[in-house]
């Protein structure tokens, strides 16, 4: 059935390439129109709480006062914005070490047992979705905290503990990619020359896959960043920023996921949510374009 | 001597910290299966929702779920599929490629409740789908196209070059080389790939908490009209699935055994990923073995 | 060829769903030939589809009325949807919705122009207790205690009569109408966001938290109310159904349900549904509302009672 193209007339020959050539390029236009709706849409919508409610861009990302029924009604976002950063990255810093050690388990001391226990195992974890953790986080983690802490286990560590389990997959997986990629002559010049095989990671190998190494930590982060319904479950959602780590407090997706649905399309609480859902993408561009450098880095 | 230590200490620590990871995979499973399991029955999986009293079954959830991700799944490959091979075999190198690499990249990575919320503004209000099975695959498919396009690419990367070239070598256009030659090849890849990433549509609920719905209308099992907006086949209806019921009962669940159903619910998600892993695992390997010794 | 085969395919199904889309939207002018009004008992002639968007707290009650009424007239399809009363204004008022469910009144919610196009049916009422940690030897919060914990002024149980325990608040979101309703009619003041506070949106998130946060208080509808958690007496006046009735417990709003305008004929059967005595004396009260039939008191917008 495969052969029969080429010997006919020229016609079927030339419309048949460009069908093809017209099909794969119809899909990566739909891609390309796709993302541009998507950052012209949010943009739109999340950047008219500027320009036509007249909220000032000060007040959003300057002031910690969030009260969006007060007279006259106030929208600092800085709380979450706070709440955001500090719970993704005490997310990363609980998982980067277990993700990185997971790889080095996996890559260089035992690949066997490694590929054949740890490897699926992560896979799951890739695969459980969020709702679960967010529940099983409601259940376990929370009142584990409560009962060691002080405060209600609620919080940044509680949803930093969730969302660290939830990236680990992310940050174990670039991790293996990364350290199997390495020419073994560098590690057999520095087995050769008599070191030891921690002397041989620690001075060797993760120094240069150092920069790959954190591509993965960044895109953990990312991830971290924009889950909404497990940190929302855990978080405790007050509007302030906290003076403990097990105090109640906010992230940009929680205060999304528990007021969208409750104000008025077009109402000014509504146009800001929507600023902070750009927020949220214009965080994800960053994110993409620091994986960008890291990688640039990690080539040269 | 003291390297030797550090060297020992080291990889305990390394192994410790491994092992720590299965722990807490075994701790959650283990968790998870065995709050729910217990409440799994033939009746729990088929029957419907209760609102107040108790025995409510996911039946309707189940299905949606299921056929929701048959849904996405039309409208993601033929795209991915189209975008992964452009990227590989008909993108030439340089600046606007590069470019659209990088959307492929932001794409994948966007958080889900902001496609959720470009789902409710444009394909339930402004487009008028209102909130519906073809509302959340749409947004379903967002997600989903960035990693089929990685995943068709790579595959085809991994065809060997020489097939390619000798093909085009027996005057075959390079279109009839993909279709025939490269993508039965790289089809194991794609197929495992894909396999997986459904098991990320499975599971996902925040985009879906504002396109495809929080309820489910009655579905009359025994209509197959794709048009009725009874029947369970009609595109256009709301319909809540299984993460997105998990969701609910947490937190409105009125019934006295919502917690047992929440908890049987999450028992059945995680018994779907898990049942759809290895299965790309077997087809992977059964492929495998079959493309590696047919030939 | 396969893959063009199924190309065709798929472009062929787009089209067909794009179009089974339109159809949907057209479906909503409803064509029904001269149906009974009364629509509870042999409704048949009744056909069209319905769509009721929002409250969350009012779902169970339209989902479990509507089955009752599609039984009834199987010609009709009604479907219901979650999504908040903001979600439920917003999509009645822009169109896409039949009917808007609500906690609160509309013009609490939008602008007066479009709020005063809406066409108010209250369905039901539903009230609301305080309810705290079972731990704690508290059974009766006055007004000016509620308003104390709830603004900050006490942050320790013994200083209402309680024993020597941190007060931690289980809140909802601001934008939440529970909330709304819990501070005007309990509280009588707005309250701002206390550090330290926990917010959740959702009933049984928040009864699971005043179970087993200790020291915990909290507010639920009555629906919610079981023996995991203490409910408080408000003034010394028990939260239930007769005093809420005849207007000694103050704390309930009523559940509206909005249309744009005069509704179409399937719509006003439906909404003539769920007052009849039919739904009224059976689904409202199982589900733990309050039937409006019943109440001695009547409200308006601005909260003035009238027996």
């Amino acid at each position: 059935m495969a052969q029969s193209g080429g010997k006919k007339r020229v016609q079927p020959h030339i419309i048949e390439e460009w069908t093809g050539k017209i099909y794969t390029s119809l899909c990566i236009t739909f891609l390309i129109v796709t993302i541009f709706s998507m950052v012209y849409f949010v943009a739109a919508k999340g950047l008219s709480s500027f320009f036509v409610n007249g909220v000032s861009f000060k007040e959003i990302f300057g002031s910690t006062v969030w009260k969006p029924d007060g007279e006259p009604p106030l929208f600092g976002a800085l709380p979450f914005i706070i709440g955001s950063f500090s719970t993704s990255i005490l997310a990363a810093l609980i998982a980067a070490p277990l993700g990185i050690c997971a790889a080095l388990f996996m890559v260089e001391i035992m690949p066997k047992y490694g590929k054949k226990y740890l490897q699926p195992v992560i896979e799951l974890l890739a695969g459980i979705p969020s709702v679960v953790y967010g529940f099983v986080g409601l259940s376990v983690v929370v009142p584990f905290y409560r009962d060691l802490f002080p405060g209600q286990g609620l919080g940044i560590v509680a949803g930093a503990t969730v969302l660290s389990i939830m990236i680990l997959p992310t940050i174990t997986s670039i991790a293996t990619d990364a350290l199997s990629a390495l020419p073994s002559g560098l590690k057999e010049g520095s087995y050769a020359l008599g070191a030891t095989r921690w002397q041989t990671l620690y001075r060797t190998v993760i120094p240069t896959t150092m920069p790959a190494l954190m591509t993965g930590v960044v895109l953990g982060m990312a991830r971290a960043f924009g889950e909404a319904l497990a940190v929302q479950m855990v978080i405790g959602n007050a509007p302030h920023i906290p003076t403990s780590l097990f105090e109640s407090t906010s992230t940009l997706t929680s205060v999304i996921t528990l007021s969208m649905g409750n104000t008025v399309m077009g109402s000014v609480q509504n146009n800001v949510l929507w600023t902070l859902a750009f927020i949220l993408m214009a965080m994800t561009f960053i994110f993409v374009f620091t994986v960008r450098w890291l990688e640039r880095r990690a080539k040269r | 001597m003291s390297a030797k230590t550090a060297d020992k200490i080291a990889t305990a620590v390394i192994i410790t910290l491994a092992g720590f990871i299965v722990l807490i995979m075994a701790g959650l499973l283990g968790f998870i299966l065995y709050r729910g399991v217990g409440h799994i029955s033939f009746d729990f999986l088929t029957s419907a929702p209760q609102t107040i009293k108790a025995g409510g079954g996911i039946g309707p959830q189940l299905f949606n779920s299921l056929y929701l991700l048959i849904l996405t799944m039309i409208i993601t490959i033929p795209l991915g599929l189209g975008a992964g091979i452009y990227m590989s075999q008909y993108a030439k190198p340089g600046k606007i490629t590069d470019f659209i690499r990088l959307i492929v990249e932001v794409l994948s990575s966007f958080p889900s409740i902001v496609v959720g919320l470009f789902g409710l503004l444009v394909i339930v209000n402004m487009f008028g789908f209102g909130f519906s099975l073809f509302s959340g695959a749409l947004a379903l498919t967002v997600f989903n196209l960035p990693l089929m396009v990685r995943i068709t690419e790579q595959a085809m990367a991994s065809v060997p070059q020489a097939q390619k070239e000798a093909s085009l070598a027996l005057g075959l256009s390079k279109w009839k080389t993909i279709k025939s030659i490269m993508l039965p090849i790289a089809f194991p890849v794609i197929l495992t790939g894909t396999i997986l990433s459904a098991g990320r549509v499975f599971g996902e609920a925040a985009a879906l908490l504002f396109t495809a719905g929080m309820s489910s209308p009655r579905l009359d099992f025994g209509n197959w009209n794709p048009l009725s907006p009874t029947s369970p086949l009609n595109p256009f209806r709301p319909a809540e699935t299984l993460a997105v019921h998990i969701w609910k009962i947490n937190s409105e669940g009125l019934a006295p055994d919502a917690p047992e159903i929440a908890a049987g619910a999450s028992a059945v998600l995680i018994l779907t990923v898990l049942i759809f892993n290895l299965l790309a695992r077997y087809i992977g390997r059964l492929m495998h073995k079959k493309f590696t010794a047919t030939k | 060829m396969k893959k063009s085969l199924m190309l065709v395919l798929t472009l062929i199904l787009t089209f067909t769903l794009a179009a089974c889309g339109q159809n949907n939207d057209a479906k909503n002018t409803t064509e029904s030939n001269g149906g009974t009004a009364s629509g509870n008992t042999n409704g048949g002639e009744l056909s069209g589809s319905i769509l009721a968007v929002g409250s969350s707290a009012l779902q169970p009650l339209v989902d479990q009325a509507s089955q009752k009424f599609m039984d009834l007239n199987p010609k009709v399809s009604i479907q219901v949807q979650g999504g908040g009363s903001g979600t439920g204004l917003t999509q009645v008022s822009g169109g896409q919705a039949d009917i808007g469910n609500s906690d609160v009144f509309a013009e609490e919610k939008l602008e007066a122009t479009p709020a005063a196009e809406l066409v108010d049916h209250q369905v039901a009422v539903v009230a609301m207790a305080a309810v705290v940690n079972p731990d704690l030897n508290i059974d009766n919060l006055t007004k000016d205690q509620l308003v104390q914990i709830f603004t900050g002024a006490v942050t320790n149980w013994n200083e209402v009569g309680g024993p020597d325990q941190a007060i931690q608040i289980i809140n909802r979101p601001s934008s939440s109408g529970t909330r709304a309703t819990f501070e005007k009619y309990a509280l009588g003041t707005k309250t701002a966001d206390l550090k330290g506070a926990i917010q959740e949106d959702s009933s049984g998130t928040v009864k699971k938290l005043v179970k087993e946060t200790p020291g915990a208080i909290g507010y639920l509808a009555l629906s919610y109310l079981d023996d995991s958690i203490k409910t408080v007496k408000y003034d010394g006046v028990e939260a239930n159904v007769d005093n809420v009735a005849n207007g000694s417990y103050p704390v309930w709003a009523y559940e509206h349900m909005y249309t744009k305008g005069e509704a179409n004929e399937v719509v006003t059967a439906f909404l003539d549904f769920i007052k009849s005595d039919e739904v009224q004396n059976a689904d409202v009260v199982e589900l733990g509302y309050i039937p409006v039939s019943k109440m001695q008191v009547t409200r308006d917008v601005e909260g003035n009672i009238t027996k």
